[in-house]
C-alpha cells in the first residue's frame, strides 16, 4: 500500500506548479510526521499558539488581580501552581506569559529571518567587495557572545520588552545570512539560474524568483531551531530585569521574582521555569524534526 | 579526554610518517634532526595563523566601532548615561567634555581608539576604579569556573556521543539525545536555582553561593587568583575542600550545558565518519568493533571536535553570566550585571569588549590546533 502511494507520488512530471506544490509537501509532511519526536514538538508548539491567543479565556483567575489573603499558597486544587506574594494565581500569570513569549519570538522571527535571508542571498550572488564587507560584518558580530551583546544593547537602548526584541534581533540576522549565503554559492551556479539570466532577467529577478525560494527551507529550519535560543534569552533578559517589567507576567521576571522566595515557597519560580523549559524543548524537537524531513541524509 | 588525545595523537603521528615518506621518496636519505614534514607543517600552521590574525585585526576594528556605537551613538544623551541622572551641571559638562562629545565623530572615534589602545577602558562609576584593574580582578574566577565546566563537558559529552553514534536508534542513543536535548533547552539560571533548592537548601550536600565560606575568606594567598590552585599551593586543604563545596554546582550546570553540545556535535561527525569507506576496510580487515570505533572513526572526528570544544568554551563565557548572578559567583559576569543594573556604561562596555577579545582569542587558537592536527587544512 504504501509503495504504491509512493510510486503515484514519483510517477510521471505533474501536470501544474500547484500540483508539483503539494506533491512536495505531501512528501515532506509523510517524512515529518513519521518522526514521533517532532511531533510532540509540533504539538508543544500549537500549544503555545493556541494558549497565547486563548490565555484570557483559559486562565481562571486574572493574572494581575491581587489578594492578600491567599497569599503564598502552595499548589491546590484552585490555584493549581499556587499563589505568588501578592496573591495573585501563578497558573493564570505562565498562560499570560505565553503571549508575550510568542510575541518575542515572532516578532525577532519576521524581524530578523527576512533581513538576514535577502542579505545572505544578495551576498552570496553579488560576491566581489559586497559580499566581503557583508561576511566581515557578520564576523565582528559573530564575534560577541549573543547574550553579551544583547546586554550591551539594551544598557544602551534602555531596559524594556521592544527594545528586549530589537537587541535579540541584532544579534540573530548573522546567523541567517551566513546560512542564506552558503545555500546560495551552491545555487548560483545551476544551470536553471544561467538559462534564467541568458533570458535576460535582472539580478534582483533572479535572486527573488530562483535564489531566495531554494534558501527558505534551511532558513525555517534556522529559525525553528533558534526559538528555543531567542526564548532562553528573552528569559535571561527578562530574569536580569531587563526585558518586561515588573507586573507584567513575562517567565523570566516571574523566575527573578520568585527567586528571593525560593527556599520556602520553591513554586514562585519553579512553574515559570517549566514552562520556558517546555516551550523551548518543543521548539528544538520540532526544528530537529524539520531539518531530518528537509533533509533525510543529515 | 585521554582517548581523545591519544587519538589525534595517533593520527598525527600517522600522518607524519606517511608525509615524511613521502618526503623522503624511496632512496634512503640521512636522518635529519628536523624532518621535512615538520617544517613544511609548520609552515601552514604560520600561513594560517598570520591570515587568521589580519582578519581578525579588522574584526576587533569592528567590534571596537560597535561597542563605540553602543556607548555614543545609540543612547539618547550618553553622558547621562555615563554620570547617571543624579549629577550635577558641572560634572555633566566635565563628563561631556572628557568624552569629547563637543567633537565631530570622526574624531571621536579616533581618540575612543587611541584610549583603548594605551589599554585605558576608563573608569568604572561604580567601584571607582579603572576597569582594566577590575576585569583583572574579576575574570578569573569566571576562567575557573569555565575550565571546570568544559573538563566536565569533554569528559562527558565525547564518549557519550561516541556511544549514541555506535549505538544509533537503539536505546542508549534515545536516552543520551533526550538528556543533551535537556541540556541545551534548559534555562541554565533556572536549572542552578531548583540545584540550590534542592542539594544546597533541602540536602545540604553543597555549599551555597560564593566562591568559598567567608571563614577562608581572604585567607589564601593570592597567586594566580583562581582559589583552587591558590588553596593548593598554600597548602590549605580546609580551603580547598571548601571551594570544592561551591564551584560543584555551578560548574557542574555550566558542564551539563557543554556536555549537551559536545555530545550532540560528537554523535553527529561519528555518524558522519562510520559510513565512510576507511571505516568498512577497517571492519573488513577484521579490527575489533572498540579500535574501529575509538580510534579509527573518533581520530578522525577529533578535528572538527575541536572546534566545537573552543565554541563550547566560548559560550561558557556567556552562559556564565546568568549562572554567575544565581550563584552570586564574583566572576566578569557578575560584574557585567552589576554594571548594568547600576546603569555603569564604561564598564559594561569594557567587558564587552574583554569577552569579545577572548572570544576571538579562541579562534585564533582553534585555527592553529585545527591547521596543526589536520595536515590537509591549509
Amino acid at each position: 500500500m504504501k509503495i504504491a502511494r509512493d510510486a503515484s507520488h514519483a510517477s510521471g512530471a505533474p501536470s501544474s506548479r500547484g500540483q508539483a506544490k503539494l506533491a512536495r509537501f505531501s512528501l515532506f509532511w509523510r517524512l515529518l510526521s513519521q518522526n514521533l519526536m517532532a511531533m510532540v514538538g509540533l504539538g508543544v508548539v500549537i500549544l503555545l499558539a493556541v494558549v497565547a491567543l486563548l490565555g484570557p479565556v483559559l486562565s481562571p483567575h486574572d493574572p494581575y488581580a491581587q489578594d492578600l489573603a491567599v497569599r503564598l499558597m502552595p499548589p491546590n486544587m484552585s490555584y493549581w501552581f499556587g499563589t505568588d506574594e501578592l496573591g495573585r494565581d501563578i497558573f493564570s500569570r505562565v498562560l499570560h506569559g505565553a503571549r508575550i513569549t510568542l510575541s518575542i519570538v515572532v516578532l525577532v522571527a519576521v524581524i530578523a529571518a527576512p533581513f538576514g535571508l535577502i542579505l545572505g542571498c544578495v551576498s552570496g550572488y553579488r560576491g566581489g567587495w559586497f559580499d566581503l564587507a557583508i561576511m566581515r560584518i557578520t564576523d565582528i558580530f559573530l564575534a560577541f557572545p549573543r547574550l553579551i551583546l544583547a546586554l550591551a544593547f539594551v544598557a544602551a537602548l534602555g531596559p524594556g520588552i521592544e527594545n528586549a526584541v530589537i537587541a535579540i534581533a541584532l544579534t540573530s540576522w548573522p546567523v541567517y545570512a551566513r546560512v542564506a549565503r552558503a545555500e546560495t554559492l551552491l545555487v548560483r551556479s545551476a544551470n536553471y539560474v544561467s538559462a534564467a539570466r541568458l533570458q535576460g532577467a535582472s539580478s534582483w529577478r533572479v535572486i527573488r524568483r530562483y535564489v531566495i525560494p531554494m534558501c527558505v527551507n534551511s532558513m525555517v529550519v534556522r529559525v525553528t531551531l533558534d526559538m528555543a535560543g531567542i526564548i532562553l534569552t528573552a528569559a535571561g533578559l527578562g530574569f536580569l530585569g531587563l526585558g518586561a517589567k515588573p507586573p507584567s507576567p513575562e517567565w523570566g521576571a516571574m523566575i527573578a521574582n520568585g527567586r528571593q522566595y525560593l527556599f520556602d515557597q520553591w513554586w514562585l519560580a519553579t512553574m515559570p521555569g517549566l514552562a520556558i523549559l517546555f516551550v523551548s524543548l518543543g521548539f528544538n524537537l520540532l526544528g530537529d524534526g524539520l531539518r531530518d524531513a528537509f533533509d533525510p541524509r543529515g | 579526554m585521554t582517548d581523545l588525545q591519544r587519538n589525534s595523537i595517533g593520527s598525527k603521528k600517522s600522518h607524519l610518517s606517511q608525509q615524511s615518506a613521502h618526503a623522503r621518496g624511496n632512496a634512503a636519505e640521512p636522518a635529519l634532526l628536523i624532518r621535512p614534514s615538520f617544517i613544511v607543517r609548520l609552515g601552514f600552521c604560520i600561513t594560517r595563523v598570520a591570515r587568521a590574525l589580519a582578519s581578525i585585526v579588522v574584526t576587533i576594528i569592528g567590534l571596537l566601532l560597535v561597542t563605540f556605537m553602543i556607548g555614543r551613538v545609540i543612547p539618547v544623551d550618553p553622558v547621562l548615561a555615563v554620570v547617571g541622572d543624579q549629577a550635577s551641571p558641572e560634572s555633566y559638562a566635565a563628563a561631556r567634555a572628557e568624552m569629547g562629545l563637543d567633537q565631530p565623530l570622526l574624531v571621536q572615534v579616533v581618540m575612543y581608539f587611541g584610549k583603548l589602545g594605551r589599554g585605558d577602558l576608563g573608569t568604572s562609576t561604580l567601584t571607582r576604579r579603572p576597569i582594566v584593574e577590575d576585569i583583572a580582578l574579576y575574570f578569573p574566577a569566571t576562567l575557573e569556573l569555565a575550565t571546570l565546566a568544559t573538563i566536565f563537558g569533554i569528559i562527558l559529552g565525547i564518549p557519550a556521543g561516541v556511544y549514541s553514534a555506535a549505538r544509533r536508534g537503539r536505546l542508549p542513543d534515545h536516552v543520551i539525545r533526550i538528556i543533551s536535548l535537556f541540556g541545551y533547552s534548559m534555562p541554565t539560571f533556572w536549572l542552578g536555582m531548583i540545584g540550590l533548592l534542592v542539594l544546597y537548601a533541602k540536602l545540604g550536600w553543597i555549599a551555597g553561593p560564593g566562591r568559598i565560606d567567608i571563614l577562608y575568606d581572604g585567607m589564601v594567598p593570592t597567586v594566580t587568583r583562581l582559589l583552587l590552585v591558590d588553596s593548593l599551593l598554600a597548602g590549605n586543604f580546609r580551603a580547598f575542600a571548601s571551594a570544592c563545596a561551591h564551584i560543584a554546582l555551578p560548574s557542574a550546570i555550566l558542564g551539563y550545558f557543554s556536555m549537551a553540545y559536545i555530545a550532540r556535535m560528537t554523535r553527529s561527525f561519528m555518524i558522519d565518519q562510520l559510513t565512510q569507506d576507511h571505516i568498512v576496510a577497517a571492519r573488513a580487515k577484521g579490527l575489533s568493533e572498540g579500535r574501529v570505533i575509538w580510534r579509527h572513526a573518533l581520530g578522525n572526528a577529533a578535528v572538527p571536535l575541536v572546534t566545537v570544544v573552543a565554541l563550547s568554551y566560548g559560550s561558557l563565557l556567556e552562559g556564565s553570566v546568568l549562572t554567575e548572578t544565581v550563584f552570586a559567583w564574583p566572576g566578569l559576569g557578575l560584574y557585567l550585571t552589576n554594571a548594568l543594573l547600576s546603569a555603569d556604561m564604561n564598564a559594561v562596555l569594557g567587558a564587552t569588549i574583554v569577552i569579545g577579545l577572548v572570544f576571538l582569542g579562541l579562534n585564533l587558537v582553534t585555527d592553529a590546533i585545527y591547521s596543526w592536527i589536520d595536515p590537509r587544512a591549509k
